[in-house]
């Protein structure tokens, strides 16, 4: 099954790479990884989507883990979170879609942040399933380009 | 000896920082990126550089060193080829979870990345092969770097790290200081078993029947073979240890069982499928160990200590994971043990049926000669006392089951990596930590040559490193495998045509050399050799060319069922 899994790490040059390679050697999945400082700037964390089986994914958390530039390792998968995902998605514009473009960018609450003549350039924030679906339904309007962030991920507040 | 707070150039830095590491010797070849470490090491007195032949020579030498005696090897090389050369030894180093500290000179900061001459990129190159490894980019960093080099080389489960120096930082002034103590946030190794973990280990044990020690390299690195004699023969459970662990028990003690897995012993093997309680201690369920995985202890409720959490449930799902020091583990063991004994002479019997049913023997011929006969005579000439290293292929098995070791960082092999060419270096390697005890070295006519070149290492140093020449002019695993899964297609394994005169080329490099070709002359070979020590000395023993290795457990097979002999290949028991 998928698992989303939250790493701190030591903001320091090769780090990604460090994380990239390991699952590489080790011949696990990498579905998606996203890379960014926290608000402490000698650490980022990373968000990282994998896929397996319990007994895989234990083995990619102990793997982590083992890395020396790793700090913590957190499988959110099963814990409340939330997750997002940034979709940058450029379309084709004529006189006829157009309309249908804006309708249906806003029931995904997308932003738009460029538009001309012939294409237009929508953002839309939200889980990984629901970009999915935005891709698919905007797909018949013909996708130029499309740019995705990859997951980030956080825990929820305690009550 | 310099103070905090004096002023330093990077490549005082460098050898100050050794100092207090309390480093005895850098194995090591000059170049290009290190002249100012080289200009610096004239006046060095107190540390020794020992001059190799061959980059990856420094690294098995450092290995040999590190294994023989349980402190880090360093190595120190130079940028670009010099660095690339050392990466089949870190390699090496890693899947045997040795400690080294690897030191490569780099290019100048200005111009890494520019393709420049001599540049490669060692740290991306290493990545996967190393514990750990820095690129040093300011020389006010350099000291707190080798630090935390040696502390993560030599703490948790050990292995190679590497420091990358440009020649800038070498050849920059700053403050020394010498950090007091490390703190890596990433890395906190459970050195202390769960307690609740080591209770319920002893009360498996204390009701087990049939229980059976597996004991891996891990007990020799924690220094824990007194307290694993101590629970066995208190306990009365026999042991069987892995390439890596023998020595971890004493081999000549009745509740030895030898090595299990593909070329283990018979009984060690039906041991692990019959026991009812399998303790793991210090080992990683290696695929030469375990066989096929499905069939492997599946009666055995299993025990797994191991101070890397990776290795548990990795290969083989275990039923009582306890992570932690193996000193620290059997330590506390011994402390819960409840007083009551089961009494399992019945289990001890059923291991000594099998032990008799087939057993390690060999036939003597007059006018022939076979490996196990030299490598039981040279076990029998030390007592078992030797430090005794390995190159890779049939003679390695066979001194495996043949040398009975009887103290622990007394077998030094490439087990992981399988890296012929191991041999010779480490031997050197081994010479230079140890003096007190022979260090005896078997290796393959094909391994030796792949690494002859260190021949003038142990000459140039006077090592009396026994080399004992298992030549039987075949690559002779792979010849083994050809003929009993390959159609008997010997394709590129005779070496016969090719090898040089082997007692030729060990004059030409100054060292005594003789040959033997029968059990007497074998004998006296091997005694006359024991009793050189002003240097080096070759024996080329010439053996029986197609001797196989047995038993034998067909890769991916159950380790119950052993290929014992090449004249019945079709029998399996």
């Amino acid at each position: 099954m998928k698992h989303l899994i939250s790493v701190l790490v030591e903001n320091k040059f090769g780090t990604l790479n460090r994380v990239a390679a390991m699952f590489s050697a080790r011949g696990f999945n990498l579905e998606s990884i996203s890379i960014g400082e926290t608000e402490d700037p000698e650490i980022s964390r990373m968000t990282i989507v994998t896929r397996g089986e319990d007994r895989i994914i234990s083995q990619v958390l102990k793997q982590l883990n083992r890395l020396i530039d790793t700090i913590k390792v957190t499988d959110l998968t099963h814990q409340p979170h939330v997750e997002r995902e940034l979709l940058l998605l450029s379309l084709k514009l004529n006189k006829s879609t157009q309309h249908e473009i804006f309708e249906l960018a806003n029931v995904f609450k997308g932003k738009v942040v460029d538009i001309k003549q012939k294409s237009i350039t929508i953002e839309f924030v939200g889980s990984p399933d629901k970009i999915n679906t935005a891709i698919d339904l905007f797909r018949p309007f013909g996708i130029r380009e499309l740019a995705r962030s990859g997951a980030v991920a956080i825990h929820r507040g305690e009550s | 000896m310099h103070n905090n707070g004096d002023k330093l150039i990077g490549s005082e830095i460098f050898f100050e920082c050794l100092r207090r590491e309390k480093v005895e010797y850098i194995f090591g070849y000059p170049g290009g990126a290190l002249l100012k470490v080289y200009e610096t090491l004239h006046d060095v007195e107190d540390i020794e550089h020992i001059l190799v032949r061959h980059e990856q020579g420094a690294t098995h030498m450092a290995e040999g060193y590190a294994r023989a005696t349980g402190r880090p090897g360093v190595v120190l090389v130079t940028s670009g080829p010099g660095a690339t050369n050392t990466v089949t030894g870190i390699t090496n180093a890693y899947m045997d979870s040795t400690p080294l500290v690897v030191f490569t000179g780099q290019v100048p900061s200005s111009l890494i990345g520019n393709d420049a001459f001599q540049e490669a990129d060692i740290v991306g190159i290493t990545r996967p092969i190393t514990k750990h490894n820095f690129l040093v980019k300011d020389v006010r960093e350099l000291a707190s770097t080798i630090r935390k080099a040696f502390f993560l080389a030599t703490n948790g489960r050990p292995g190679p790290v590497l420091v990358d120096m440009p020649k800038d930082v070498l050849n920059t002034e700053c403050v020394f200081e010498w950090p007091e103590s490390v703190d890596i946030r990433g890395f906190k190794p459970t050195i202390k078993c769960h307690a609740n973990q080591v209770q319920k280990a002893a009360r498996m044990i204390a009701k087990a029947m049939r229980p059976l020690f597996y004991v891996g390299g891990g007990v020799i690195s924690a220094d824990a073979s007194e307290e694993l004699r101590k629970i066995a023969i208190d306990q009365q459970i026999p042991v069987t240890m892995t390439l890596q662990g023998l020595g971890a028990f004493p081999g000549d003690h009745p509740l030895s069982m030898g090595m299990l897995g593909m070329h283990g012993t018979y009984w060690a093997n039906q041991a692990v499928s019959n026991c009812d309680l399998l303790i793991a201690v210090g080992a990683r369920f290696d695929d030469r160990v375990t066989g096929k995985v499905d069939t492997f202890a599946t009666h055995a409720y299993k025990i797994h200590n191991d101070i890397d959490p990776t290795n548990v449930d990795k290969n083989i799902k275990v039923d009582l994971p306890v992570v932690g020091d193996s000193k620290d583990f059997l330590a506390t063991l011994i402390e819960a043990m409840p007083k009551t004994k089961e009494d399992r002479s019945a289990w001890l019997d059923e291991i000594e049926a099998w032990r008799r049913q087939c057993p390690l023997d060999y036939t003597i011929e007059p006018d022939s000669l076979k490996t196990e006969f030299v490598i039981d005579e040279v076990s029998k000439q030390t007592r078992g006392h030797a430090v005794v290293v390995t190159d890779v292929g049939q003679h390695q098995m066979w001194t495996s089951q043949y040398y009975k070791f009887t103290e622990p960082r007394s077998i030094i092999t490439s087990g992981g990596l399988g890296t012929m060419g191991f041999g010779l270096p480490s031997a050197i390697g081994a010479a230079f930590g140890v003096t007190d005890r022979p260090v005896v070295l078997f290796s393959g006519d094909g391994g030796l040559m792949m690494n002859i070149q260190e021949l003038v290492t142990a000459v140039y140093n006077r090592l009396p490193v026994k080399i004992f020449l298992i030549n039987n002019s075949y690559l002779g695993m792979v010849r083994q495998w050809q003929e009993l899964f390959h159609q008997e297609k010997y394709t590129f394994t005779d070496l016969a045509a090719s090898n040089p005169d082997f007692v030729k080329v060990a004059e030409a490099f100054g060292c005594k050399a003789m040959s033997a070709s029968n059990p007497e002359s074998a004998r006296k070979a091997i005694t006359e050799a024991l009793a050189y020590n002003e240097g080096p000395v070759l024996v080329d023993f010439r053996v029986i060319r197609k001797d196989m290795v047995f038993p034998m457990v067909p890769a991916g097979g159950s380790i119950s069922d052993m290929l014992l002999a090449r004249l019945n290949p079709k029998t399996m028991v």
